[in-house]
Parts: structure tokens; C-alpha cells; sequence
């Protein structure tokens, strides 16, 4: 399990080690074809802020290597803000007072139609709260079902489950899981999750086994940038994922960099991560892994999504509604978090293609399934 | 140096040596001393083993020496573990060089029954270090299949050709979780101070050293150009080529 690897790694040490590394440590990482962890912490570290243009030129000639010039689109659905947690940070937060929704199964179906009508959408990305037993894996199961026929490729953002329920969600359809575990240091989780059971810090990190145990297709991994220090907090994601390709070496794996923004009246981000830091860290961990599958979603900006784009990410999310029932069935209800893209997918197709890249809708049959 | 460490025994050593092609045992048995190996590989089929005064064995057999019976000549999986159990009895050890090569011209191995004997014999408590090509999904296979290491070849056999398939070996080094024994073809020091580099764990050679005018030094040679390539590895190398960068800038809207 990774938590014993983890362990080996000491937070404060690895900080130190990461801000001072030096230029040389930057041009021997960027010279090698497969860098290690130690390289990994050069080319984020600020010693490497000089080198972004190699960098972005590498992380170019990488992902076209093996991408080609496409961007795959996918699109969320939320199906429930039903959360017996109190993550400080989440809109869904069970102390927030608001009327919480679990969409039933016509509703769902409902909602798999309008995004059908927004766009030729094959990757579906269903998103819940944790609510093991108003929401749990029998629900999951369901509504895995209903989208089943609108979709070829259904992936699920969902709480840490035991490695036979993921089974036996992949049975009814499920290709992949996302989960973010939102920080890998360890004394500091509790902070962010006071309660319920995404207080587990363990559990979650374990999750990621279960997850490869239980023959996934596909693995997303992300931290919550704005919580710990970034630099720290992405080097033990990397080392989490070289842990997990070792591991489960059939899967696919998706990394997704969520930052948060100082906002009036939400929950203030510890720290602040600027778009030159973001592009940064983009191109590292296509640098670091030359196949994995950088996810941007609309809580970036159109500018600067539109500039990444060729750079490393790739795939995106457009169109994106960010509360259960937002395409049909509620489209006033509260938002997970707010939208910085709000192109229509279309739109966002067009960008793509202006930059001379293919739109990829689909890119799974669920025959494999 | 730090140790490395299979099926739980540790050697100081990262050179293994094979034992056959040298023109007298004497000179084989002086060869490995100086080579300052620590794992030595021996074929079940040379030795005698109803002879406790078997000329090889007795040159082979030195203080702090681990013997790694091979079992070259079985042409399937089951005669790889028949041969595996004669070689644990006979040896007293459950060190086993897996090689399965139906093939006697080129003695390439082959992956299907590897892979087979390689479980069995992992089950029944063998550690077995599989001769195999350069394959990172068969590597990755064997592993599941409780694999103690894994001896990829850099080049046909016998052919001191060097690191032919270096970037499939480059692949299995970064993605394996046991250690990789680089084997066969390595012709020249250099060659194997090239794949400590690279991160192998590491080297075994045998017909360089054998067939070289002077075994004894080319031992010599060979331990030290290992114990360089280990050292320049965990060192860190320096860089090779300028970066290429593009002549228009990517990140010029960054700033």
C-alpha cells in the first residue's frame, strides 16, 4: 500500500530538499528521457522558473509524441451534493445550509439528454458527494446504468470505496476513477477534513490500491492547490503515481491540478498558485510522464486554456455544470465551484481546432468495458 | 557502497559471472576471484553431481560466493522446473538462473514457458532470476508472477555486442520492482559501466571474460568499470545534449 511508501518521505525535508535544488539540478533533469523524483523536484522547484521556455518546448514534443495534436473532451455530471463530510474548503460541506439534491434515475436519464444536446459527448465524467447511505454504492450502481446507453465511456468521481465495490461498479459499466486526495501531508488532512469519512487520511490514500486491485481502466489522481504548499504536495503525487504505474501497470492513469482562488466570502486559499506556476507544473509532470493525461476543466480561464492546450494537457472539460441537475433538472442550484470557462463545448471545440488540434469526442468503445 | 539485496541476500558485488567457455577451471576459478564476485552461475548439466570431487564445482565453490545453478538445456517449463529441483537439492540453495531456450542456435529464450516455470517455481519458494529478452510487459508479468529479479539480455548471446536494446532496457529499469540484472552480450567494461549507469541493478558476463587473452584481468576490468557506472549512476550524470528550444517563444504569454 502507498501509505507505507509515504511514510518513508518526510514533509518539512522534502520542502527543503525541493527549494534547494539549483540550476544544474534543472538541466540535468531536462537532459535525461525518463527523470526520477529528484529530477521531478527541480523542474517545479523556483530554481527551474528560468527554463520554463525548455520546458514547455519538451512538454510539447512529448505529448505530441504520444497524444498527436488532440484534445479528448469530457464533461461532468453531478448526481448528488448529499455530503456527510465538512471538507472546510467544498460548497457541499454538511454544515451548509441549503436543500441537498440526489437526482433519481428519470432525472439522471434526463440529464444524460441535454448534455447529448450540447455536444457529441462519449466521456462522462459522474461526479457525487459522500453519502454512503442515501447515495451509496447501490445508487452508484444505478446510475451508472442509466447513463450507460447515452455514453461510451463513463468515469466516476467518487468517495474511496472498498477494492469489490469498485468491481463491482466496473460490472455496470464504470471505466474510471477520479479522487482527488486534496493533500498528501498527512498531519495537516484533519484540518481540511475534520469529519465524517474523508477525515481518513489513509483510507483515501489507500484508495488508490483498491482502486488498481480492482482492475480499473483508469486512474484519476489531482491534490487541491491552495491548501499546502504546492511544490510539496505535487512531488508526492508524483511519487504516488511512479508508485502506482509500478503497481497496477495495466491501468491508465489522469492528473488534474485544481487550484483554488481567493474568493469573496468563500473559503480563502492558504496559498496562491499563479497561471506561470500552473504551466510550470504542467509541463514537469509531462516531463516527469510522458503519457499520462493532464486534465484542465473550466475552472480555468478561456485564455489560458486556450494557450495550454498545446502544451500538455490533454484533455477538457466544457459546458460544465457544477450541481446535480444543473443541464435539466435544477439549473439554478448551487454550484461545487464556480466556473471560470463558460464557453459553450462547441465553442470550446472551435478554439481547439483554430489551433490546428483535433476535437476527440470519442476515444473508448464500451464494448471493452 | 549500498548492498543489493535478492530473494533477501545481499551481495556487495553487482557483477555476477557466468562460469562457462574458459579454457581450464583453474583459470575460471582465478578469473572469479579477481572479478570479486559474489554470485557465480553454474550449469546443472556440466557439473556431476554424484561426484563430490567434480573438478568445476570444486573450483567454483568460494568463500562468500552464492552459486546461481542455471538450467540451461530444458527446452519447456516443465523440464526448467524438474532441473530447478535437482539444482536446489544438489546445490542446497533456492537460487535458480531460470533459462528456457528451445532454441539452440542463438539461445534466445522463450517468454511462454519462463513465465510458466517462473511461477511454479516462485510458489515452491525458489528465487528465480528468469533469463529473458528485453520485454518490460514480460517483466512486468513475471513480477505478478513472483519473480525475485529480472535478467532482460542486451544483446544475443555471446555476441559482446553491448547494449543493443538499450531503450527497452531503459523502460524495464524505470517501471520495474525488483532488481534487473542485465545479461548477455555485454562485450566490453565500457558496455557494462553503460548499464550501471542506466540505474541496473546489476551486470552479469561471462563469454567477455572467458574468451578474453587475459580472463583474470578482464574480471578485474569488468568489477571495476561495474562498481564506476554504479557510483556515476547514484552520483547523477551530468547532461548530454543542449536543449532544444523553439524559435518562437510557447511562453510568452505567461509573462
Amino acid at each position: 500500500m502507498f501509505s507505507e511508501v509515504l511514510e518513508t518521505y518526510d514533509w518539512q525535508e522534502t520542502t527543503g530538499r525541493i527549494m534547494s535544488k539549483t540550476a544544474s539540478d534543472v538541466e540535468r533533469a531536462l537532459s535525461k528521457r525518463i527523470p526520477n523524483i529528484e529530477d521531478f523536484m527541480a523542474i517545479i522547484s523556483p530554481a527551474a522558473e528560468p527554463y520554463l521556455e525548455n520546458m514547455a518546448t519538451l512538454s510539447q514534443h512529448y505529448t505530441q509524441e504520444r497524444f498527436g495534436k488532440t484534445i479528448s473532451m469530457y464533461i461532468p455530471m453531478y448526481i448528488t451534493n448529499s455530503c456527510t463530510n465538512s471538507c472546510v474548503y467544498c460548497g457541499f460541506n454538511r454544515h451548509n445550509r441549503f436543500d441537498r439534491v440526489i437526482l433519481s434515475m428519470p432525472q439522471i436519464e434526463e440529464e444524460c439528454k441535454a448534455i447529448r444536446n450540447l455536444a457529441p459527448f462519449e466521456n462522462l465524467l459522474i461526479v457525487t458527494g459522500e453519502n454512503p447511505k442515501a447515495a451509496g454504492t447501490d445508487y452508484l450502481e444505478e446510475a451508472l446504468k442509466t447513463c450507460r446507453p447515452y455514453f461510451n465511456n463513463l468515469t466516476m468521481e467518487v468517495m474511496p470505496l472498498m477494492a469489490k465495490d469498485y468491481e463491482r461498479l466496473s460490472h455496470a459499466g464504470l471505466n474510471g476513477v477520479v479522487c482527488f486526495q486534496e493533500t498528501y501531508n498527512r498531519n495537516r488532512y484533519r484540518i481540511y477534513h475534520p469529519s465524517g469519512m474523508k477525515s481518513k487520511f489513509e483510507w483515501r490514500l489507500n484508495g488508490f490500491d483498491r482502486m488498481g486491485q480492482a482492475g480499473l481502466h483508469k486512474i484519476g489522481m489531482g491534490v487541491l492547490i491552495g491548501l499546502e504548499d504546492w511544490r510539496t504536495d505535487v512531488t508526492m503525487m508524483a511519487l504516488h503515481l511512479r508508485y502506482l504505474r509500478k503497481n497496477y501497470w495495466r491501468t491508465r492513469f489522469s492528473v488534474n491540478f485544481p487550484r483554488m482562488r481567493p474568493a469573496a466570502g468563500g473559503y480563502q486559499p492558504n496559498v496562491v498558485m499563479t497561471d506561470k506556476e500552473l504551466a510550470q507544473l504542467t509541463f514537469a509532470f509531462r516531463i516527469l510522464d510522458h503519457d499520462v493525461d493532464i486534465s484542465y476543466s473550466t475552472r480555468e480561464y478561456p485564455a489560458f486554456r486556450n494557450n495550454m492546450m498545446t502544451l500538455g494537457v490533454t484533455s477538457m472539460s466544457a459546458g460544465s455544470k457544477t450541481d446535480p441537475g444543473g443541464y435539466h433538472t435544477y439549473p439554478q442550484s448551487l454550484e461545487q465551484f464556480e466556473v471560470s470557462d463558460d464557453r459553450t463545448p462547441l465553442e470550446v471545440a472551435e478554439a481547439i481546432r483554430k489551433r490546428g488540434y483535433e476535437v476527440v469526442w470519442k476515444d473508448w468503445d464500451k464494448t471493452f468495458d | 557502497m549500498e548492498k543489493l539485496i535478492i530473494g533477501g541476500t545481499e551481495f556487495n558485488s553487482r557483477l555476477f559471472v557466468g562460469t562457462g567457455k574458459f579454457s581450464s577451471n583453474k583459470l575460471m576459478a582465478e578469473a572469479i576471484k579477481s572479478s570479486g564476485t559474489e554470485m557465480v552461475t553454474v550449469a546443472l548439466k556440466r557439473i556431476d553431481t554424484d561426484n563430490n570431487e567434480d573438478d568445476m564445482l570444486k573450483h567454483i565453490l568460494l568463500p562468500g560466493v552464492q552459486l546461481l545453478p542455471n538450467t540451461s538445456g530444458v527446452r519447456n517449463a516443465k523440464e526448467a522446473v524438474l532441473v530447478a529441483q535437482l539444482a536446489r537439492e544438489a546445490f542446497e540453495t533456492d537460487f535458480i538462473k531460470l533459462e528456457i531456450h528451445p532454441d539452440p542456435k542463438y539461445l534466445l529464450p522463450d517468454p511462454i514457458e519462463t513465465l510458466k516455470a517462473t511461477e511454479e517455481l516462485a510458489k515452491d519458494g525458489f528465487i528465480v532470476l528468469p533469463y529473458i529478452q528485453a520485454d518490460p510487459v514480460l517483466c512486468k508479468r513475471l513480477e505478478e508472477a513472483g519473480t525475485s529479479a529480472v535478467m532482460p539480455l542486451a544483446a544475443p548471446i555471446g555476441t559482446n555486442k553491448g547494449l543493443v536494446v538499450k531503450d527497452m532496457i531503459e523502460i524495464i529499469i524505470a517501471e520495474s520492482r525488483v532488481p534487473v540484472v542485465v545479461d548477455a552480450g555485454l562485450g566490453a567494461p565500457s558496455h557494462a559501466a553503460e548499464a550501471m549507469e542506466m540505474g541496473a541493478d546489476a551486470v552479469l558476463v561471462n563469454t567477455a571474460i572467458a574468451i578474453a587473452g587475459d580472463p583474470v584481468a578482464m574480471a578485474r576490468s569488468f568489477a571495476k568499470a561495474v562498481e564506476a557506472g554504479r557510483e556515476a549512476y547514484l552520483a547523477g550524470l551530468g547532461i548530454k545534449s543542449d536543449i532544444a528550444v523553439a524559435s518562437s517563444p510557447l511562453t510568452s504569454f505567461l509573462s
